[in-house]
């Protein structure tokens, strides 16, 4: 938690604005807004859990919410959101052992992260509707 | 006005000898939850379009009750560190910036404690 009042005015390092975005940077980025997305997809988790463990009213009411068009649309993004961050996770993990840190190997991890979770979030939402989503 | 750095201010005072505890547990958290999340995933899928009376049953199963309790720990303690991050990483100002940390603390422990309740609540069936 450093401080950044600085007593003497000096040169600042260079900053985003100054590199060319990169897909790298652009999905470093998304792995944090997919993590904060994801502290509304707790409520949600926890709205869920204390209704039903209320009773058959609270549940209801939870379910009306869940399978309206617009809590589909919240509860799909939650999912890309948290599919998104766990393959972003496992990509932090493989550079934090070390590897994949070569230009190629960064840019093909990447695109793997984004392409593989737009799939995999299809793939779930295929499997919920094929296994009776009402 | 001083002529002394800042630098020159900390040298000599050391390290803060700790640092790495939270950097270790952020990771320890997300290995812990990528089997649990897709355990929950799964759950999910077993779970949608049952009536509330076979929910309420699988939920109140002992190894799918002490799952998602894992699950509910490793990503409140996952999510109270990111949180912490992100607001250290962008809030300057030090009144909102203790503010905000001390909320992030308090939603982590409501959300954890809410859903950890919920959970034990439906297994003991009362």
């Amino acid at each position: 938690m450093a401080e950044t009042q600085a007593p003497v005015q000096r040169p600042l390092s260079p900053h985003l604005q100054i590199y060319r975005l990169t897909l790298s940077m652009l999905m470093s980025g998304l792995h944090r807004i997919t993590g904060l997305a994801l502290c509304a997809g707790m409520v949600v988790l926890a709205w869920w859990l204390l209704a039903a463990a209320t009773g058959q009213n609270a549940y209801g009411t939870f379910e009306g919410f869940a399978t309206s068009w617009i809590g589909r649309l919240i509860l799909f993004g939650f999912s890309w959101s948290l599919l998104h961050h766990l393959l972003g996770g496992l990509r932090y993990l493989i550079w934090d052992l070390g590897y994949g840190m070569e230009p190629a190997e960064r840019e093909w991890l990447v695109r793997a992260n984004i392409i593989g979770s737009i799939l995999l979030t299809v793939l779930l939402w295929v499997i919920l509707w094929v296994s009776g989503m009402r | 006005m001083t002529m002394r750095t800042p630098l020159r201010r900390v040298l000599g005072l050391g390290s803060a000898k700790t640092g790495t505890e939270e950097f270790w547990l952020q990771r320890m958290t997300a290995i812990a939850a990528i089997p649990l999340t897709l355990a929950g995933l799964v759950l999910v899928i077993s779970l949608t379009g049952r009536s509330y009376p076979a929910v309420r049953q699988i939920l109140a199963s002992p190894l799918i009750a002490v799952l998602m309790i894992l699950f509910v720990l490793a990503t409140t303690v996952h999510m109270k560190i990111g949180v912490q991050i992100v607001i250290e990483d962008y809030v300057y100002d030090k009144t909102q910036k203790f503010t905000l940390l001390m909320l992030n603390v308090f939603f982590a422990w409501a959300i954890g404690l809410a859903c950890v309740f919920a959970i034990l609540k439906i297994s003991f069936g009362v």
